[in-house]
């Protein structure tokens, strides 16, 4: 009977696999796991699409992926089972020369997307809190 | 007709991304004195919504009741860079009560404040630093028969004041908090509506102000506020300054903040306390 423990390996290896959400995963939580991030991510596009003063640093870029990169990024940064495999942020947004305003503008498209999903005030500031420490190596690079 | 309803949608469409560099209530209300900050102090942060690179301005009007007194205020405020603020605010304070008791001849006094403010350095809500601000502002009494009376010593001079702020994301059990610390280097009575200096003190001395708000969410705040006056004049005993306000802010173009304020004693009435109501327009 080969197959059985063929079996057992392959279930062993997906637990081993699935990393299990680390303990201080409030935040993911409450953002609503996966699903929400990929909500919030997906709305926060949509409004910088929208949004004339930051939309054109967005022009060249592959939507599809920073979607990815993104919702890696504010998982990982919730305390979700996520790793972001992008760049640094100093990397990615070298030579954009972005200003404290773009960063404002895309702070605000996000709040208004955690706002369409109902995310309650207090987790909002609780994962801006987690962003606004990387706002030095996102503007001015 | 059309094109009417066309530029309704569109004003009413880059209405929801708000224009202006800063997060709302980040460049803060107006206080009496001209300079962005709360009501009766101001905070570090430089008026209107211009960030690095940009123009900001803003407006008030504002009015304080005591009963005994009503104190009107307003003026405007230019910013650049999210560096610098020049203000200018004029002051009348009607005194109804003391003009029937000691049939005054004046009913009002007035002063006009022009002021300065430059961000020194860090930010309000990211850099490591909190913001930190220097301020000067030049008061001109302009009824001084009164303030002579009871022992001012001059109708003008300049004050100087150092501000640290910073908003707190998450800071007050998960809502964001502001704190304000401010030290101002003053002479001035009752703000200098009863002039500069006096018979008991005529020196400049420090005095301390501070203020601490809750944004409920990013359009509401609630909060304290205290200022530090000092004692100059042996005629009338002034009284330390303590507010209690909400401020509003539905958008970038507008503010309102609604306070009651425990102002003490003043010129010689005892016990000062009203509402305050202030309006602010932004860009």
């Amino acid at each position: 009977m080969p197959v059985r423990p063929l079996v057992l390996v392959a279930v062993l290896l997906m637990l081993g696999c699935t990393p299990q959400p680390p303990a201080g995963d409030r935040l993911y939580q409450e953002l609503g796991g996966q699903p929400g991030i990929t909500r919030i991510v997906e709305g926060m596009l949509l409004n910088v699409a929208r949004d004339g003063r930051i939309r054109h640093h967005f022009a060249r870029v592959d939507i599809a992926r920073l979607r990815e990169l993104l919702i890696q990024k504010f998982c990982a940064d919730a305390g979700g089972p996520c790793r972001y495999a992008g760049a640094s942020m100093a990397e990615s947004h070298r030579g954009l020369n972005l200003q404290p305003a773009d960063f404002n503008a895309l702070v605000e498209d996000l709040q208004q997307a955690m706002q369409r999903e109902g995310i309650p005030e207090r987790t909002q500031n609780a994962l801006l809190a987690r962003l606004a420490p990387q706002r030095g190596q996102v503007i001015r690079q | 007709m059309n094109r009417g309803w066309l530029l309704a949608g569109w004003l009413l469409a880059t209405g929801v991304q708000a224009e202006g560099g800063k997060l709302l209530a980040t460049g803060g209300a107006s206080s009496l004195e001209g300079a962005a900050g709360g009501g009766i102090t101001p905070w570090a942060v430089i008026g209107g919504y211009g960030e690095s690179g940009q123009p900001g301005a803003t407006a008030f009007a504002t009015r304080l009741w005591t009963g005994d007194y009503r104190l009107d205020a307003a003026g405007l405020a230019v910013a650049y860079d999210n560096r610098v603020e020049l203000s200018y605010a004029r002051q009348r304070l009607d005194m109804p009560t003391l003009r029937r008791r000691l049939n005054l001849a004046e009913d009002s006094l007035s002063q006009d404040i022009v002021g300065a403010k430059v961000r020194l350095a860090g930010d309000l809500i990211y850099d490591r630093l909190p913001q930190l601000a220097v301020g000067v502002q030049y008061k001109h009494q302009r009824d001084f028969g009164i303030p002579a009376a009871v022992g001012a010593r001059r109708d003008s001079d300049v004050e100087g004041y150092l501000g640290a702020s910073r908003l707190l994301l998450g800071g007050a059990f998960g809502y964001n908090l502001l704190l304000n610390a401010g030290l101002r280097y003053s002479r001035a009575n009752e703000m200098g509506l009863l002039g500069f200096g006096g018979d008991r003190n005529d020196s400049r001395q420090w005095l301390k102000e501070g203020s601490a708000a809750v944004f409920v969410n990013p359009r509401w705040a609630v909060g304290m506020e205290y200022r530090q006056k000092p004692r100059n004049l042996s005629s009338t005993r002034e009284s330390d300054w303590v507010d209690s306000f909400v401020g509003y802010f539905p958008n970038k173009r507008l503010s309102l903040v609604l306070a009651y304020a425990w102002l003490g004693e003043i010129a010689t009435l005892d016990d000062q306390q009203g509402l305050y109501l202030s309006l602010q327009g932004s860009y």
